[in-house]
């Protein structure tokens, strides 16, 4: 068994742009995903995650670079001699077939018998709880239904690799959250590697186990949900996942994992953690999550405790979010609301002065531009 | 309620619409049934069967009754000989023209090549250009090829290369590919590359792709195609009077033929059986057409 389930080997994709010029859509990414992992490729439009599925699906073939599967290097392969299936963004079930017929399709193609056909078509339906619609048309299906046919179409050929292009994107955000779950689950049954591409970064989160987070083509932080959200590489990552704050500063001192950050705006000094190692006088960029700014009435003896002013309050049932200016820094700050009362007092309201304490490691220092 | 649904301008303008498009048929479809040798006067219509009384004289026989002038028209060797010609013609041009329709269709709407916007141009100029310039210009075209070749080869009597039901043909085909081509492209504009990639990524190769999906997926447009091609080359009459020759006379060319000499209510009978095609197959398409448009909203 090879060590990897699909490996990309420095590929680039290189397309004309309409002012007659070149630009990279995938640019130089080495990828390795593993053999039955949920792998997600992450990122906004136009970052090359949707070129890079299409280069495994053999749609398009790397300017240069390889892609293998398993062991095999793919070269220019057209996708019908590839162990990968597709679901696609907009399922692209065929209209003048029926259920039975659309998933039956894949495994004619392989010369299949007709018995054999019938009871891996039967399972594959009941595995997405589709038995009993083989005949209809997939007109004559919801967008969850025919979402479940187009699953159902690619895994009843036992691809090696499953690739998912955006398959939630046209669902409504409850059927969507359900199918996520859904298909989390049917990836352990089965086993099969998936990649899953999606711009929705919640969607990406819950489903994976591992994580790339795309950019202009580039791969920018791969790793596990917890250590995309929890310890981003750089600003571009900290700032596309979830919400964050960033203050710019200096490096005054490290050592033990912490380091110290000179930061002129708020004219004091803070202390973080960092990935890498920083010498003194480097630029860095701070990243503070707005729920893990603790917010008090009194100071605290730590290091990072400063007098604010709440700016604005906005109570939003789990949360209360809260702007407060630091030294005329403008931060936020999501505070829970984990005792229910009707209270006004309870919760922060505008233009009250009170403390911020944030955890070194709640800090992250982020290479500086 | 739109009030301008009520209005009497609507109303009377309507009326008129259907007045001057079905009038005249009506009144065509009447006179097949007229008791009289010609159809300049209505004589009222066939009632009985045997022999028959016409206005003046004549008496005739009229084993058909009312239908009378239709039976006549199924004797006329002619007319059978005409609308032998005139099913031949639209059948295998339509069938042609359909053919290579659609793959210009196809490879205008996928493929990038040189002199690309110029070809799409020029394959719609027959739509555009008067019928009567490209008759003369295909007789013209015609005439010097095969002069060229009966003087080369030296074909001699029967040999000769002449007009007949081959340059018919071809003249059909060539008017009739632009639309073809058109309807089968608007269609194509609808038409997501996904599900061919699709069934790539389930192991078809692009042949079987093409047979499987593309074609069915296609299949409503290129039927509209061909109808719309057949039904242009069942009443086309400019452009067959200039290719046509000995033997290939068509419909549209021996009613014109016969409106030089007497006007019999044959012609009457002919018309009115030619009405219920054309309307049929009109029929057809715009029920073709009415399902495209809604599979493609399906798409969306």
């Amino acid at each position: 068994m090879p060590d990897f389930a699909v490996e990309l080997r420095d590929v680039v994709k290189t397309f004309p742009t309409p002012e007659g010029g070149y630009v990279n859509a995938v640019d130089h990414v080495d990828m390795q995903i593993k053999n039955g992992e949920f792998f997600s490729l992450l990122g906004s439009s136009g970052c090359g995650k949707t070129t890079t599925l299409r280069m495994i699906a053999g749609f398009e073939w790397p300017t240069s670079g390889e892609v293998y599967i398993g062991d095999q290097g793919q070269g220019r392969k057209p996708p019908f001699q590839r162990p990968v299936n597709t679901v696609f963004q907009s399922y692209a079930l065929f209209q003048h077939m029926t259920v039975f017929q659309n998933v039956a399709f894949g495994l004619e193609m392989e010369k299949t018998s007709n018995e054999e056909i019938k009871s891996r078509v039967g399972k594959v339906l009941e595995m997405v709880k589709l038995n009993g619609m083989e005949r209809r048309s997939p007109r004559q299906l919801s967008g969850g239904q025919q979402q479940r046919v187009a699953l159902a179409r690619a895994l009843v050929k036992l691809p090696t690799v499953l690739l998912l292009d955006e398959p939630l994107g046209a669902l409504d955000l409850k059927l969507r959250k359900e199918m996520q779950l859904e298909l989390k689950s049917l990836q352990r049954e089965v086993g099969i590697t998936f990649i899953f591409v999606t711009h929705d970064q919640e969607e990406a989160l819950t489903m994976s186990d591992r994580i790339a987070v795309m950019s202009l083509g580039k791969v920018m932080q791969f790793g596990a949900p917890v250590e995309i959200y929890e310890r981003p590489n750089c600003k571009f990552v900290a700032d596309f996942i979830g919400e964050t704050n960033f203050l710019e500063g200096v490096v005054q001192s490290s050592g033990d994992g912490t380091v110290r950050v000179q930061v002129p705006r708020v004219n004091s000094t803070l202390t973080g953690v960092a990935r890498q190692e920083y010498k003194v006088g480097d630029p860095v960029v701070l990243s503070i999550r707005p729920e893990k700014i603790r917010l008090v009435e009194t100071p605290q003896l730590n290091q990072n405790c400063f007098e604010v002013i709440v700016r604005n309050a906005a109570y939003i049932g789990s949360d209360t979010r809260l702007e407060v200016d630091l030294n005329g820094v403008k931060l936020k700050v999501w505070e829970q609301n984990h005792i229910s009362t009707l209270d006004p007092r309870a919760y922060h309201q505008g233009t009250q002065t009170a403390w911020v304490s944030i955890m070194p490691e709640n800090i992250l220092v982020l290479p500086g531009e | 309620m739109n009030p301008y649904r009520r209005s009497l301008f609507v109303k009377v303008m309507t009326f008129l619409v259907y007045f001057f498009l079905y009038a005249p048929i009506i009144v065509l479809i009447t006179y097949s049934f007229n008791a009289s040798r010609t159809n300049i006067v209505f004589a009222g219509f066939i009632t009985q069967f045997g022999p028959l009384q016409m206005s003046g004289t004549t008496v005739v026989q009229s084993p058909c009754g009312p239908f009378h002038w239709f039976c006549e028209l199924a004797k006329n060797r002619e007319v059978m000989n005409a609308a032998r010609n005139t099913l031949t013609i639209a059948f295998t041009s339509t069938i042609s023209a359909t053919v290579i329709g659609t793959m210009a269709a196809l490879a205008l709407q996928r493929y990038n090549f040189r002199l690309k916007a110029f070809s799409e141009l020029s394959l719609y100029i027959p739509i555009v250009i008067p019928e009567i310039v490209m008759g003369i210009g295909i007789l013209t075209l015609f005439s010097q090829l095969f002069t060229f070749f009966n003087n080369v080869l030296n074909l001699t009597g029967s040999a000769r290369l002449g007009m007949g039901l081959a340059t018919v043909i071809v003249s059909h085909i060539t008017f009739s590919i632009p639309f073809v081509t058109m309807v089968v492209r608007a269609r194509l504009q609808g038409f997501d590359k996904s599900f061919e990639e699709a069934a790539m990524d389930l192991g078809a190769n692009e042949l079987v792709t093409f047979w499987r999906v593309t074609l069915p997926m296609l299949m409503p447009g290129v039927l509209s195609g061909a109808l719309m091609a057949f039904t242009l080359s069942l009443d086309d009459f400019v452009i067959t009077f200039f290719t046509n020759g000995p033997g290939s006379t068509t419909l549209p060319i021996y009613v014109f033929g016969l409106l030089r000499k007497i006007i019999t209510p044959q012609v009457n009978a002919l018309s009115t059986v030619w009405i219920l095609v054309v309307f049929t197959v009109v029929l057809a398409l715009q029920w073709l057409q009415g399902r495209e448009s809604r599979s493609q909203k399906a798409w969306k």
